[in-house]
């Protein structure tokens, strides 16, 4: 999910603005486009946009921490997502989420000490008939047993 | 010969190895030097039997077989799986399937049969009639035709979506805007995100049928960020109506424009509620607005908006292809057409099912659904997403019907329909509603944001044993403020789930834990 900054920041945060800003209601599509790019909007980049926004800083800062896909920090190599709603629940999601908590080592919003992984709760995914439902990354895993968790970590852990 | 099979790209297919059978079903048959065309099509909604592999026969019918894992390719390919063989798995016709053979597909018709990016297989199965027809009417007489159809708001509140688009339509303003709600949030449904991935086209042509009827010029359709793959599918179809002018400053050479821009939202339940939507698209939090002014009067940047969930805006092209009688023979009572219900959570046949209003609620559990996937007696369902209420076995016999459902204290909603088996515990499920009602929270007024907190301590009291008659009457007269109190639907509506468990299931709330 990180990507790497082979440009200065500032350059890319401008090319960002220079194509996004102009358009209506362009702040969510800006802010998705730096996350796509760092990783993450930092505070750093807070000032920037809001310059060429002609927003606040406390504006933009509020546009951020009102949507739970924006994070403000890094994350880790890949962002594992375990739905928590009713039809996951249903089928005893509850039990993946537990052991995404054990085995990983971290509780929801944390990131492994190597690195590794984030974990996230997320509120459907969309895949309500084949739960419990887990995306690492962009990718749909669905009837994710406990068993079936480590089985998808490994795999991702030993990927280049 | 050139074998053609279907495989679905829908993301509960892929979720489930639907990418991993078509390799290993590509690897097989050059390994025999076969020539094999996989397309990708959407899902046929029957979830449980993915990967599903359609096989067409030398009289161009598809035989079906499922679930086929890739581990399980080899074997069904000896079995001659290509040339449409016996096999356990084989399951024949889709469209001779009971479970598929008892519906009405009217909005999701082409899904699961067609290839989703492909413009010339959506006209080759009607699609770009309806708008072809909107093009040669006045707008008042497509408006009127919306009407006449009884085609009611499918996201939830079930608003007549005719009514909503004469409002837009008599305003005078220089720019009104289309916005397609996609943000389909609730738990259980998963039929916007289906249509989105398997006929992407309906959705565009139905808000482009909605912009030339209201004289909007732009439109926006706002898709949560939790569904990457739907994204992906949009992104190319929009690609494609642009380039074939379906989409932009003259639509098939008639003059008329209408734009359409893909926005993706950024994880908040609370932006599938309208106003809060358009705060969102405006790129601001996503704040619920105080109503009046209706959005159909004062919506995006202010001005005159259309504003339909992605199912409502992809039944359309029907009405304009086949007229309003076609779709309003379909129903019963004031909920007319069709609806997508979907089958979620501990069900033996889960999915996709489009039927006619009036259906049973055990009808859909039973007959479609199968009972539970434990096999254990199913002791409650949630409809209409996580701010339905919970209903008992007492109301099974419920049919499908706004009003019929409304009388019961239960709602249709978005026809999510998520199942528990006995071991569910409905103690556990009320805190869950309060819990995900004080996480998602916009915050704007208090009923919602400090009373989803307090209620998660309710009944954290209740669960201890701590005075549990002083603390229910509490929660009841907490989910009374919160229900007549608070802004929008989210607190307004999270006592429905709370209370209805109250209700129904006393008996877990009275036990020593």
């Amino acid at each position: 999910m990180t990507a790497s900054t082979d440009l200065p920041v500032a350059t890319a945060i401008d090319d960002i603005l220079d194509s996004l800003a102009g358009q209506p209601g362009a702040l969510l599509p800006i802010l998705h486009a730096i996350q796509a790019r760092f990783g993450h909007v930092s505070s750093e980049h807070v000032p920037v946009i809001a310059k060429a926004m002609n927003l606040s800083r406390a504006e933009v800062h509020g546009v951020i921490s009102f949507y739970h896909h924006f994070r403000a920090h890094p994350a880790g190599r890949h962002i594992v997502q375990v739905c928590r709603a009713e039809a996951c629940q249903a089928v005893h999601g509850e039990r993946t989420e537990e052991h995404a908590r054990t085995c990983l080592g971290i509780d929801f919003g944390g990131t492994t000490a190597d690195g590794q992984f984030s974990l996230e709760p997320v509120f459907c995914l969309g895949n309500c008939a084949a739960g419990p439902s887990v995306m690492i990354d962009e990718t749909l895993y669905g009837r994710v047993s406990p068993e079936r968790l480590d089985e998808l970590l490994q795999d991702w852990r030993s990927r280049p | 010969m050139t074998h053609r099979i279907f495989i679905s790209r829908d993301a509960s297919a892929l979720a489930l190895g639907a990418d991993e059978t078509a390799v290993a079903l590509q690897v097989a048959a050059r390994a025999r030097g076969l020539d094999a065309a996989i397309t990708r099509v959407g899902s046929r909604g029957m979830v449980w039997l993915e990967p599903l592999v359609e096989i067409e026969n030398g009289q161009g019918q598809r035989i079906a077989y499922g679930p086929v894992s890739a581990a399980q390719v080899p074997e069904l390919v000896s079995a001659d799986l290509f040339n449409g063989a016996p096999h356990r798995l084989r399951l024949g016709r889709v469209e001779d399937l009971p479970w598929f053979a008892r519906q009405e597909r009217l909005t999701f018709a082409r899904v699961g049969l067609i290839d989703p990016v492909s413009l010339e297989d959506y006209r080759a199965h009607g699609g770009y009639e309806g708008l072809r027809n909107a093009l040669g009417m006045a707008s008042a007489a497509i408006v009127q035709e919306v009407i006449d159809s009884g085609l009611r708001g499918r996201g939830g509140a079930a608003f007549p979506t005719g009514i909503k688009w004469k409002t837009v339509l008599e305003q005078p303003a220089a720019q009104k805007y289309v916005v397609c709600n996609a943000d389909e949030g609730d738990s259980g449904t998963f039929s916007e995100r289906m249509l989105m991935e398997g006929d992407p086209f309906s959705l565009i042509e139905g808000m482009t049928i909605a912009g030339i009827a209201v004289g909007a010029t732009q439109g926006y359709l706002y898709v949560r960020s939790e569904y990457p793959h739907a994204i992906r599918t949009l992104r190319e179809a929009l690609a494609i109506a642009r380039a074939r002018e379906f989409l932009g400053e003259d639509l098939c050479g008639s003059g008329r424009t209408f734009h359409l821009e893909l926005r993706v939202g950024a994880g908040a339940y609370i932006c599938g509620e309208e106003t809060s939507l358009l705060e969102s698209l405006e790129g601001k939090r996503g704040e619920v607005r105080y109503r009046p002014p209706l959005p159909a009067i004062k919506g995006l940047f202010g001005q005159p908006t259309v504003i339909n969930n992605g199912t409502s805006l992809a039944s359309v092209p029907v009405i304009l292809q086949r007229g309003a009688a076609y779709h309003r023979d379909f129903g019963m009572g004031r909920s007319r057409g069709t609806m997508p219900i979907q089958l979620a959570g501990n069900v033996l046949r889960g999915g996709l099912i489009e039927k006619a209003f009036g259906v049973t609620l055990r009808e859909l559990l039973y007959d479609f659904g199968g009972g539970s996937l434990s096999g254990r007696p199913i002791r409650a369902v949630q409809v209409g997403g996580p701010l339905g209420a919970y209903m008992p076995e007492s109301q099974f016999d419920t049919p499908l019907d706004y009003e019929a459902f409304a009388a019961v204290g239960a709602m249709v909603g978005h026809g999510g329909i998520v199942v528990f088996d006995d071991t569910v515990d409905m103690a556990r499920m009320a805190r869950y509603a309060m819990e995900f009602c004080a996480v998602e929270s916009c915050g704007k007024c208090t009923p919602c944001r400090i009373g989803s907190t307090r209620g998660v301590e309710v009944i954290d009291r209740i669960l201890r044993g701590e005075q549990r008659a002083v603390n229910l009457a509490q929660l009841e007269q907490l989910c009374e403020t919160m229900q007549h109190g608070s802004l929008c639907g989210l607190g307004g509506m999270t006592p429905f789930p709370v209370m209805s468990a109250v209700k129904h299931f006393a008996t877990d709330f009275a036990r020593e834990r």
